[in-house]
């Protein structure tokens, strides 16, 4: 079954490839199932968070002398719109509107970027007021959760870049929407993660 | 997470009313209507919303009491809404939804059992 741009979104399927075992895009459906094992990835990084925070030498940092909830709070709020770029960046392909998806996928690879600097910028800031990975158990914990989340950020601002990169050499054409959206899911993923560390890690006392 | 009965079909309209965009469904389920990009922008003032109460509350004193259940609530709210919305599981084929709650329960399940035998609730 052969479907234009106008009918919305679209699976390989249903682009004219072979069909699957499932009648679903195979990449569609590794994305779902690595997606899945993500939580249990950052489940074990939260969770070992939860366990150490309380935890270290008494004396030493403690989570409330060094977290500034007011940055950390804009800094989510820019990763929230980012996720809202990227959604629109795959509704402007999937509609053929190619200017509008080049200007969304930067505007979400910025977004993300900025996200990143911020991260950069409170580790400094740790780093000076004495808060370092082997400082206490506090800090261990903290810098690895954080560190591999701004990992799975910088991978995502990379491949929004290329995705860019592509559609300006005229190499991403509205029958590979797919491709988008599967950098969107996983830029999504990201968001989502960032929810629960931001309620967990940052608000909850 | 919406369930199959909740789920537009081409013949059956949004159950939140909204504006949906697109055609068919596949026999594994997958309804492929996505919101318009009027929703979204919707979608995400509402998160910017739940952000700043958030961040709101965080700070009030008086209800030092219910703040971690307050905060988790929200959370809550905030991941169920870009994982349907913006990730379209809720218009997506039941195969991938079932994939990532599998991932997210047992997460959940394992963790909470790891928290518990390390006795964190005490502390």
């Amino acid at each position: 079954m052969v479907v234009t741009a106008s009918e919305g979104s679209h699976t390989e399927v249903e682009e004219g490839h072979p069909p699957t075992a499932t009648g679903l895009s195979n990449e569609k459906v590794a994305m779902w199932a690595f997606l899945g094992s993500e939580c249990l990835l950052f489940g074990a990084l939260i969770s070992t968070y939860l366990l150490f925070r309380g935890r270290s030498t008494p004396g030493t940092i403690t989570p409330s002398d060094v977290y500034d909830i007011l940055f950390t709070s804009v800094s989510s709020f820019v990763l929230l719109m980012s996720s809202l770029t990227m959604v629109l960046a795959l509704a402007a392909i999937q509609r053929g509107d190619h200017r509008r998806l080049r200007v969304w996928l930067l505007a979400t690879a910025l977004l993300g970027g900025t996200f990143v600097a911020g991260q950069m910028y409170e580790f400094t800031i740790f780093y000076s007021e004495g808060l370092k990975i082997s400082t206490n158990l506090f800090g261990s914990s903290f810098f690895v959760l954080t560190g591999f989340h701004g990992a799975h950020v910088t991978i995502g601002v990379l491949m929004l870049l290329s995705l860019w990169s592509l559609s300006v050499r005229g190499k991403l054409p509205t029958h590979r929407s797919e491709t988008v959206e599967l950098v969107g899911l996983y830029w999504h993923f990201v968001d989502v993660v960032w929810i629960v560390i931001f309620t967990l890690v940052y608000l909850i006392p | 997470m919406a369930t199959d009965t909740g789920t537009a079909s081409p013949d059956r309209p949004a159950p939140d009313g909204g504006a949906v965009v697109g055609g068919a469904t596949d026999e594994a389920g997958a309804h492929h209507k996505h919101p318009t990009e009027k929703k979204y922008i919707q979608i995400a003032l509402i998160l910017a919303v739940i952000t700043a109460i958030e961040v709101l509350v965080y700070y009030v004193e008086s209800i030092e009491d219910y703040l971690v259940a307050i905060l988790l609530t929200l959370s809550v709210i905030k991941f169920v809404i870009v994982v349907s919305y913006f990730m379209h599981l809720r218009f997506d084929s039941r195969l991938f939804r079932r994939l990532f709650i599998l991932g997210l329960v047992l997460a959940v399940f394992v963790y909470t059992i790891v928290l518990t035998t390390f006795e964190i609730w005490k502390s």
